[in-house]
């Protein structure tokens, strides 16, 4: 039982390794998800099986089944998920060489975090920077700040910074001021105004890091899927990305990855001339940039196979207007 | 002696006032309650069903709500300072005004924090504030000044009601319930208005009255950095702290000459506020238009000039979507009171009133251009996202909402009034007292020559 369990754990961390996420934690992490799932397919009334476990120590412990957590996913309470998963300093690359608006990323987020059709922790926008250039298309997630202005003015903490680099909100904590919402330059938060029957569903536990269920009168926003990370997977908009767009990774380790192919992420940075948006205003954002050279596709593909409700979101583009009037959207 | 026989006299004379309350007193005071219940009823839905009943938006989350918060709590801070400074220097015309400045202190202070309150997504958490408080934050900053101001303010306001309080308990005459009397008992703190006591309230009003105005003057720039501390093109501005100072001068004044017109031609207290009383307050509103209007003019002249991507977006939400509102609330808005205050022909008490509407009217317009235009316009054009978004649109909710936050400011103003008079009656005696010094002094220098 216990080699057939080191096994799986190896064929697992196969998987992982090309990301390069390979911790002590996701070790842990992936054997309890592999002893979890055993528990849940034993029926209840096998109160008295035991079950062994490995402890963060490398110890085997004996555990009671029925003492087991059922989650997938080792829940992340609200405490635990203010201490970052050590010595990670996560980092997303986003190449605009080869966004098409294909809008997976989109879709797949607010799928996995529970949200309606008008609720994007990731917005595609379509942006011009001069009159000559012409527009490309702009994944724009949570930036995920170093010096986030949201977290300074925060009244309650309800919002932090970890240690990892990533920017969390707890919505057990948060009051629904607005004032981190007002103060990010990036639109990158949104509010629940109202409520809502998913925030009833109450079948597994909150935690700020899947953010789920969400809560009425709080805010939310992208939040890097540290859920997926410490089982070692990309967050979603990554693994779903059709074109491979966005690479995420460890700046410690000097890694990124879409999944297909993996960069070490200060080369990539340097040879392709990464940027971070509206760098002057000094927060430090962790979410770069390749610029839109060498396009894959025009930017007219991204408005393909969309429906009329999205296209009409970029009509106040000067572009977009140009292009109806030329008939050819 | 003459001067108990001068206290009765007052008390005579400002009794109707306290005693009797006429038909057109309680329709007045029964709309207001009407308003008031409307803006309950609101409130009780918006808590019920969330901010989705209000226009707010992922965009523009702070809407009408904040505009009036900046609003009231402006106002306060100009009441404490100009009653501040009206104690400071003893100006001599004082009494008619000062108790209307000083309610109008008390009263903004109290219902502007309420419509912050209103705009909180989670009510039930606010003591969140208190149990895990951060001190980085500006919010929190601003609770503190702003509970200190508040107490402050109801101190001193206090203070300067004990006087007036021990003349009406003296005074058995007045046709009035038992637990109002028992009431002004209890309130004057056995004040008996001998010398030693006389000294020692006017010591300590004078101390607040100085704290007040330091208290204010903190309270009103830790809000302007509520915005002008975020990275936002229309609020990161050095100005802002002395502008929103100035701004709420500008709109205080205004609202004391409203209230002095109101007031004096209600209670017939022409003999009290007298047209030099306007026209001083006119002249003041004057500098405060041209000060506030150079302020407004260089913020938005640098953002023109330098045109940043970022501001000119601004300026041109400004002037595309709110031109109307831009031209009343920054040209009109200036324009009519500079005009009607600095022609001295002009310079009647109906024209000057009519002054001070237009210039509060195009101050809370101003206040609403400076937070919903921001929040339209950020960094990132506002795209992918549903239409409604876009657009602030105030709903009803939040209309009768602030409708009754105005018909709460009237309706605590003619209660307080009805309780003490609006004229401050120790005052006066202690103007007469000074006088009746004076005139002994000066006979006895002619009497010792």
């Amino acid at each position: 039982m216990k080699n057939d369990q080191i096994e799986k754990g190896e064929t697992n961390r196969r998987k992982f390794l090309k990301l390069g996420l390979l911790t002590s934690v996701t070790a842990i992490a992936s054997t309890s998800i592999i002893t979890n799932l055993a528990a849940q397919e034993e029926e209840k009334e096998a109160t008295g099986e035991v079950i062994r476990l490995l402890t963060p120590d490398g110890k085997i412990v004996e555990v009671n089944a029925s003492n087991m957590n059922k989650y997938p996913e080792a829940l992340i309470t609200p405490e635990e998920s203010r201490i970052g998963i050590p010595d990670r300093k996560f980092v997303m690359v986003i190449d605009l060489a080869k966004c098409k608006n294909a809008r997976k990323c989109v879709e797949s987020c607010q799928k996995e975090h529970k949200l309606d059709d008008h609720e994007e922790f990731m917005k595609v926008q379509l942006i011009q920077n001069n009159k000559e250039s012409k527009p490309y298309w702009f994944p724009k997630p949570c930036f995920h700040c170093d010096e986030p202005p949201c977290v300074t003015v925060c009244p309650t903490g309800a919002t932090f910074k970890r240690d990892d680099g990533i920017v969390l909100i707890d919505n057990e904590r948060c009051i629904g001021c607005k004032f981190c919402i007002t103060s990010c330059p990036y639109s990158a938060r949104q509010f629940n105004w109202g409520h809502k029957d998913k925030f009833d569903d109450k079948s597994v536990p909150y935690s700020p890091e899947t953010q789920v269920p969400a809560a009425e009168g709080t805010v939310m926003k992208c939040d890097f899927c540290p859920d997926l990370l410490r089982q070692g997977l990309l967050p979603h908009c990554a693994q779903a990305c059709p074109e491979g767009v966005i690479y995420f990774g460890d700046k410690n380790e000097d890694l990124v990855t879409n999944g297909q192919e993996t960069f070490s992420f200060s080369k990539l940075i340097n040879d392709r001339g990464g940027y971070r948006h509206l760098e002057h205003l000094g927060t430090q954002p962790n979410v770069y940039y390749l610029p839109a050279v060498d396009r894959l596709y025009p930017v007219e593909s991204g408005f393909e196979d969309l429906d009329e409700e999205i296209i009409d979101r970029y009509k106040n583009v000067p572009y977009v207007q140009d292009l109806k009037k030329q008939g050819k959207i | 002696m003459e001067l108990n026989n001068r206290k009765r006299e007052l008390v005579k004379e400002f009794s109707p006032m306290l005693e009797k309350t006429s038909l057109l007193t309680k329709i007045w005071i029964g709309t207001l309650i009407s308003i008031i219940s409307v803006g309950i009823y609101a409130f009780v839905i918006q808590f019920k069903e969330g901010h989705i009943v209000t226009g707010m938006r992922d965009n523009v989350v702070w809407g009408l709500y904040i505009v009036n918060f900046i609003f009231f709590v402006c106002l306060s801070y100009s009441g404490a300072f100009i009653s501040g400074i009206l104690h400071f220097f003893r100006t001599p015309w004082k009494n008619s005004v000062t108790r209307i400045v000083e309610i109008i202190t008390v009263l903004s202070i109290t219902i502007g924090p309420i419509f912050i309150l209103l705009c909180i997504g989670r009510l039930d958490r606010l003591y969140y504030l208190f149990l895990y408080p951060r001190i980085q934050s500006p919010i929190t900053w601003d609770i503190i000044a702003i509970i200190t101001d508040l107490v402050g303010c109801f101190i001193y306001l206090y203070l300067t009601f004990i006087p007036d309080f021990a003349i009406l308990r003296d005074s058995p005459d007045l046709k009035l319930p038992g637990w109002r009397k028992k009431l002004y008992k209890y309130l004057a703190i056995n004040f008996q208005d001998t010398p030693d006591q006389r000294k020692r309230l006017h010591k300590t009003t004078s101390i607040m009255s100085k704290m007040v105005i330091a208290m204010a003057l903190v309270a009103y720039t830790v809000l302007a950095w509520i915005f002008s501390l975020t990275l936002q093109p229309g609020w990161n501005s050095t100005i802002f702290a002395p502008d929103f100072i100035v701004a709420g001068l500008y709109s205080g004044v205004s609202v004391i000459i409203i209230a002095m017109y109101l007031i004096r031609k209600y209670f017939k207290l022409e003999k009290y506020i007298v047209k030099s009383h306007f026209i001083m307050a006119a002249m003041v509103l004057l500098v405060l238009s041209l000060l506030l209007g150079y302020f407004t003019f260089s913020d938005y002249f640098a953002k023109w000039f330098s045109h940043k991507v970022a501001d000119t977006d601004l300026l041109h939400t400004l002037f595309g979507h709110y031109f109307w509102q831009f031209i009343l609330a920054n040209y009109i808005g200036f324009a009519i009171p500079l005009v009607i205050l600095s022609i001295k022909k002009l310079r009647t008490i109906k024209l000057i009133t009519f002054a001070a509407l237009i210039a509060v009217i195009a101050l809370w317009l101003n206040r609403y251009l400076i937070v919903v235009p921001t929040l339209e316009t950020p960094y990132l054009p506002i795209q992918d996202t549903r239409e409604e978004f876009i657009h602030y649109t105030a709903t009803w909710i939040e209309w009768s909402l602030s409708f009754a936050g105005i018909a709460a400011f009237f309706l605590f103003f003619t209660l307080l009034i009805k309780f003490i008079p609006i004229i401050s009656m120790s005052g006066i005696i202690e103007d007469e007292r000074r006088q009746i010094k004076a005139n002994k002094k000066a006979n006895k220098s002619i009497s010792s020559k």
